[in-house]
């Protein structure tokens, strides 16, 4: 398999897939456009299966390295490559893919089509994000996947859908521009735009902390970290129940995923001296999210500021620099892929019976719902970190290496033991159990096969993470070393 | 050795392969189809559990690897077994206990709409606490920890339309998890500190713990080992249910009644008890650590007991007893006596589970009735169930030569040597709990199966907190007019005599060996200075001795006093303890409200957070965030852009005249610079 190109078919098939879903025009071809849309996400994620069964695990370079010119006069390279810290998330993205298209099956009815290439076409620049080993390329991804999303909240959303997308929008954008101007000015320093050089260019503390900035602002809106959190509730709430899979399982793992790539092996000094800040900001959004997160009466509100939460727990596990944060962290964004994509499935099971997300129209649901409610409760369950699930792996990682660092830190990280719990369950014991609540209630049909698919596959593998993580942790060793290294070494 | 290797295996994999045969395909086997197949797999782990016993008894211990579970750093974190003495009678109770309980489920439950789903739940249950108890790291540990409190929510809520099942659930939960915060926290001191979440490693490196300290404030250095230990305790007291983590406990008592027996009396609430046990080379190193577990336990032992007195429904008179004997095993540790905690911990499983089945068996007697005022004479219906339970009321009183008299004197005997700052106070309150003890356990079964019969008569206001049944909910309802309770069918009352006969015996046959022998020399390991249990081994001359001795002793006599006290005020002048509680009302006031713990934690803890959540959401996020900043920005560049308007007039005067106010302020910069 070393001679295929497979991040380039990672990234273009479902690309190329999205535009021929597309050229199927109008609603009258809608079959046809689910079953090219699913027959093409399902080639997408095979074409990722090498890409880990044929990884290896004992280098930290490198690997399935594609190497071409593209813009000579800037010496910009269309240069592809995966390490430990980025080849689970192309698996992951392409495995999400064919959950939503599959989520989007029945549910969608207006411009299939296009809701369909809008996902696949996203599904194909997600994963150009975590393959691009040139900044700007990575840039162009990075920039193009909003313009899908955006158009999947601002189409297919709720009611207050405009107000949503252009927050979202205006707020991912403001950030990513001035992580250009940085990607300029490292281009101008080395006269390249590859990153791998980028790690090696020793940058003056002055330059480090402007550079820092930058970016920490373009990837903390993506993430999003407290304060420039504010534009995920609501996007959450207006996008339909695909798109908040989308941004739940990957996007908000692209700005995570640019400070283990940019900010900490190119700014090592920086990271270094700011670190303490970030642990702030991240344990604000474990802690002070977690409370927010528990008076919400909309579930996907709430489940969104969970999510936040979670991904507080990535920024922690990140600048606390020892192994055990930062794989606890990666493995936390992999596992919250699945169970926030769960949950937010969960709830458009829901949404879909009933055209409600508010906690208080439902009650009960057990009674008409059993097989869903025992699928709810794992998820649940999993997004309260239980042991034995995915949730659980990241988040005692992450407090075990917090420990280390320091006590007091991983205090306020482990209040998310009981926070998280709390919100989950309560949301849970007000939505599913109790007495049947009303006659919508009562009339509840449980989940149908389809719907059955895709929960019980997200429920295993949340099991099977949960129970044995050692395949996901080993890839990551190698370039987690290599990460650290590079944060250790003073680049002053 | 291999071959016990897969023994080992079997144990917790034959519950769980029943628990997913009647979960998962529940529908398709039925309900026959779902006990069979979950007793089968519980009676296979005894079986097993029977045959590691005896390999452990000829000297065969293990400890190894199952697999790895992942790997981070220069850490491993493994799924593994620790096979010794301590782990091998805990898999022994758990896996007899739970086989009755199962037996006993077919019974209790035969009218239940998700009996196949309980069957699955109790026995998940069982394979989770025998991975908690099997575990030879602390990984696996917490893994066993939160399951079994899992199942214990899964279970409380059983009845899921229940408005006090699932508050209780969720509440069990959260307390828990407010101890399983500590728990992870000196779980993650002790990776932090030796680089290994193996028990045999981390104890190994103890000494050197020892002479750490941690400032947690500056300036305050503390001895590292005694934040570990009390982090560790923190669990303890969560899952074992110590003031004032103990909220949950009563309350957990809507689920249904096996599981009570099973989960939150024999099983599960000992989990801590046997933790703190099996860390004893943690907790003999640090003084503060064991004196703050005393005074925990003590605490809990008596002011626990006295909020049994004024129970009136039968299965929580049962919990609040349950929470002082947990008191007592917790006294027992803090006094270094951990073979006595482990050994009141087997006797009180068995009498325990016995007194709760017994209950549950009154409550079916009296269709499901569970208010003891509306009891009554029931011994002459129910021979069985009320024999039985007089064997479990007197051997949790502690009387000479049953199981509870050699595991409960013990305790009382090994506090008395103690010198750990405390042990005076935990003396007192568990001298004072025997009497105690013995007021409430007679209080029940006068109430239950003596005197005048109240059955039968109408009855409005039982249960005061459950008016809020639905319709469709057929339990608590009660006898009928004219009717007549009954005794339980055999896969009832089997159960309580098999469990009678160990609450009888067992604390006779196993005291020699389990506290003064070489039984638990390897597994627990006890500082010479504090060797509380070798010191009462002085004094005793053996089992028949101990308890021939017993009847002359000052617990004796307050567990008759309070028997007799018991029977005067129930049986002979029921007229007298309303008269008491008359006379001391705020008295009786605070024990009804279980001295305001509740109140407390739902107006400031629950009533905070959300009160809490609602100012940072609406304050925070809404307010500052969103109304300031992000809004804000999109305001002012409107109105930079409204202004910036008013300037493209359009007006050729206004644009000179700003070019030239431009030149003069470049001009006139430039020439100050010159």
């Amino acid at each position: 398999m070393t001679g295929m190109p497979l991040l380039s078919l990672a990234i273009w098939v479902p690309i190329v897939g999205g535009l021929l879903v597309l050229a199927t025009g109008s609603d009258r071809n809608a079959p046809m456009a689910r079953s090219m849309a699913l027959l093409t996400s399902v080639i997408g994620f095979l074409v990722t299966i090498p890409l880990f069964t044929g990884f290896d695990n004992s280098t930290s370079a490198m690997q399935f390295v594609e190497l071409a010119r593209w813009i000579p006069a800037f010496n910009v390279h269309y240069y592809l490559g995966v390490d430990g810290l980025s080849v689970l998330f192309v698996l992951l993205n392409s495995f999400v893919t064919i959950l939503v298209v599959v989520a989007g099956w029945e549910v969608i009815k207006t411009k299939v089509a296009q809701y369909m290439a809008a996902f696949l076409i996203m599904s194909g620049l997600l994963n150009g994000i975590f393959s691009s080993l040139d900044g700007l390329l990575f840039y162009v991804f990075f920039e193009a996947s909003l313009i899908p999303l955006y158009l999947i909240i601002g189409v297919w959303g709720g009611a207050n859908r405009v107000y949503a997308a252009f927050k979202f929008f205006l707020y991912t954008l403001a950030g990513s521009l001035l992580m250009l101007v940085a990607l300029i000015y490292l281009f101008m320093q080395s006269g390249s735009f590859s990153i791998l050089d980028w790690h090696e260019l020793p940058i003056a503390m002055g330059a480090q902390n402007l550079l820092f900035w930058a970016f920490l602002i373009a990837f903390a809106v993506k993430v999003p970290m407290w304060p420039v959190h504010t534009w995920l509730p609501d996007a959450h709430v207006e996008a339909p129940t695909g798109g908040s899979v989308v941004l739940a399982a990957i996007a908000l793992k692209l700005g995570a995923y640019g400070f283990l790539r940019f900010t900490l092996p190119i700014v090592p000094d920086a990271s270094q001296a700011m670190a303490p800040m970030m642990i702030v900001l991240s344990l604000i959004a474990v802690v002070y999210i977690g409370f927010v997160a528990l008076v919400q009466a909309d579930m996907k509100k709430l489940v969104a500021y969970s999510s936040i939460a979670h991904m507080g727990f990535v920024t922690l596990g990140f600048f606390i620099f020892n192994p055990l944060g930062i794989e606890g962290a990666l493995v936390q964004m992999i596992s919250h892929g699945f169970v926030s994509g769960a949950m937010f499935l969960c709830i458009g099971v829901l949404y879909d019976r009933m055209h409600s997300r508010q906690i208080a129209d439902y009650g009960g649901v057990v009674n008409t719902m059993p097989k869903f409610a025992a699928f709810f409760m794992l998820f649940a369950m999993a997004n309260a970190g239980l042991p034995g699930t995915s949730g659980f792996v990241g988040e005692f990682m992450v407090v075990l290496g917090a420990v280390q660092y320091n006590f007091w830190v991983a205090f306020a990280a482990a209040t998310t033991l009981i926070l998280g719990a709390a919100y989950t369950l309560w949301m849970y014991k007000r939505v599913v159990f109790g007495a049947v609540g009303n006659d919508k209630v009562a009339k509840l049909e449980d989940i149908n096969g389809r719907e059955f698919a895709f929960l019980a596959v997200l429920a295993a593998c949340t099991l099977i993470m949960g129970i044995y993580p050692l395949p996901v942790t080993e890839v990551m060793h190698a370039s987690v070393n290599e990460l650290l290294q590079h944060v250790a070494t003073s680049k002053l | 050795m291999s071959e016990m290797q897969n023994l080992y295996l079997v144990v917790p994999l034959a519950p769980l392969a029943g628990a997913i045969l009647a979960g998962l395909f529940g529908k398709a086997i039925g309900r026959t189809g779902a006990h069979v197949a979950t007793i089968l797999g519980v009676a296979v782990a005894l079986f097993a559990s029977i045959l590691i016993y005896q390999d452990v008894q000829a000297g065969n211990t293990f400890n190894g690897t199952v697999y790895t579970w992942a790997t981070s750093g220069n850490l491993s974190l493994e799924v593994g077994f620790l096979i010794d003495e301590l782990t091998v009678m805990m898999m022994l109770v758990v896996t007899f206990v739970s086989l009755m309980v199962h037996l006993y489920t077919i019974g209790y439950m035969q009218e239940d709409p998700g009996y196949q789903r309980f069957f699955s739940y109790i026995s998940l249950f069982t394979f989770s606490m025998l991975m908690l108890v099997m575990s030879n790291n602390f990984l696996q540990l917490f893994f066993g920890w939160e399951a079994v409190g899992l199942v214990s929510y899964l279970l409380i809520g059983f009845w899921y339309t229940r408005p006090t099942a699932i508050f209780a659930n969720m509440k069990a939960f959260l307390v828990n998890r407010v101890g399983d915060f500590g728990f992870l926290l000196g779980i993650g001191l002790i990776a932090a500190h030796t680089g290994s979440l193996d028990y045999a490693e981390v104890f190994s490196q103890a000494d050197a713990l020892a002479g750490k300290t941690i400032e947690l404030f500056p300036g305050a250095p503390w001895l590292l080992i005694s934040v570990i230990c009390i982090c560790l305790f923190i669990g303890a007291m969560g899952k074992s249910a110590q003031v004032p983590l103990h909220v949950w406990l009563p309350d957990s008592m809507e689920g249904p009644t096996p599981i009570s027996a099973l989960i939150h009396a024999a099983t599960m609430v000992t989990a801590g008890i046997f933790m703190v046990a099996r860390m004893s080379p943690l907790f003999e190193l640090s003084e503060t650590a064991l004196s703050f577990v005393i005074v925990i336990g003590a605490t809990t032992a008596l002011f626990m007991g006295f909020l049994g007195i004024v129970q009136n429904d039968i299965k929580r008179v049962v919990a609040y007893s349950t929470l002082s004997q947990l008191g007592y095993m917790t006294v027992a540790l803090g006094v270094s006596a951990y073979s006595a905690a482990v050994f009141h911990l087997m006797t009180h499983a068995f009498f325990k589970a016995l007194l709760f089945l017994g209950a549950g068996s009154v409550i079916i007697g009296m269709h499901h009735d569970q208010d003891m005022r509306n009891m009554g004479g029931l011994w002459k219906y129910m021979k069985i169930t009320w024999f039985t339970s007089l064997v479990g009321s007197l051997a949790l009183i502690g009387f000479p030569f049953l199981s509870g008299f050699f595991s409960k004197d013990s305790i009382i005997e090994a506090v008395h040597f103690s010198t750990i700052p405390g042990a005076g106070y935990a003396y007192f309150c568990v001298i004072v709990g025997v009497f105690v003890t013995a007021f409430y356990s007679f209080r029940m079964y006068f109430l239950v199966f003596h005197g005048k019969e109240r059955f039968g008569q109408a009855h409005h206001d039982h249960h005061g907190d459950h008016d809020d049944e639905e319709p469709s909910d057929d339990h608590h309802h009660g006898l009928a007019p004219g009717q007549k309770p009954h005794e339980s069918p055999w896969v009832v009352t089997v159960p309580l005599i098999l469990l009678a006969i160990p609450s009888v015996l067992i604390g006779f046959l196993t005291i020699e060996p389990m506290l003064f022998g070489d039984w638990f020399k390897r597994a627990i390991h006890v500082t010479a200075s504090h060797d509380t249990i070798g010191q009462f081994a002085e004094h005793f001359h053996g089992a028949a001795a101990m308890a021939m001795h017993g009847f002359t002793t000052l617990p004796f006599f307050l567990a008759m006093a309070g028997v007799v006290l018991a029977w005067f005020f129930y049986l002979v002048k029921p007229e007298i303890p309303a008269a008491i509680m008359r006379t001391f009302k705020p008295l009786h006031t605070l024990l009804d409200n279980k001295y305001y713990f509740d109140k407390f934690n739902e107006v400031v803890f629950a009533g905070g957070s959300r009160l809490l959540g609602q100012g940072l959401w609406k304050g925070g996020d809404q307010g500052v965030i969103d109304g300031l900043i992000v809004n804000g920005t999109a305001r002012t560049i409107s109105l930079v852009a409204q202004a910036s308007r008013l300037l493209q007039s359009g007006h050729i005067y206004l644009y000179a005249f700003s070019m030239i106010i431009g030149l003069c302020v470049l001009l006139s910069l430039w020439f100050s610079v010159v």
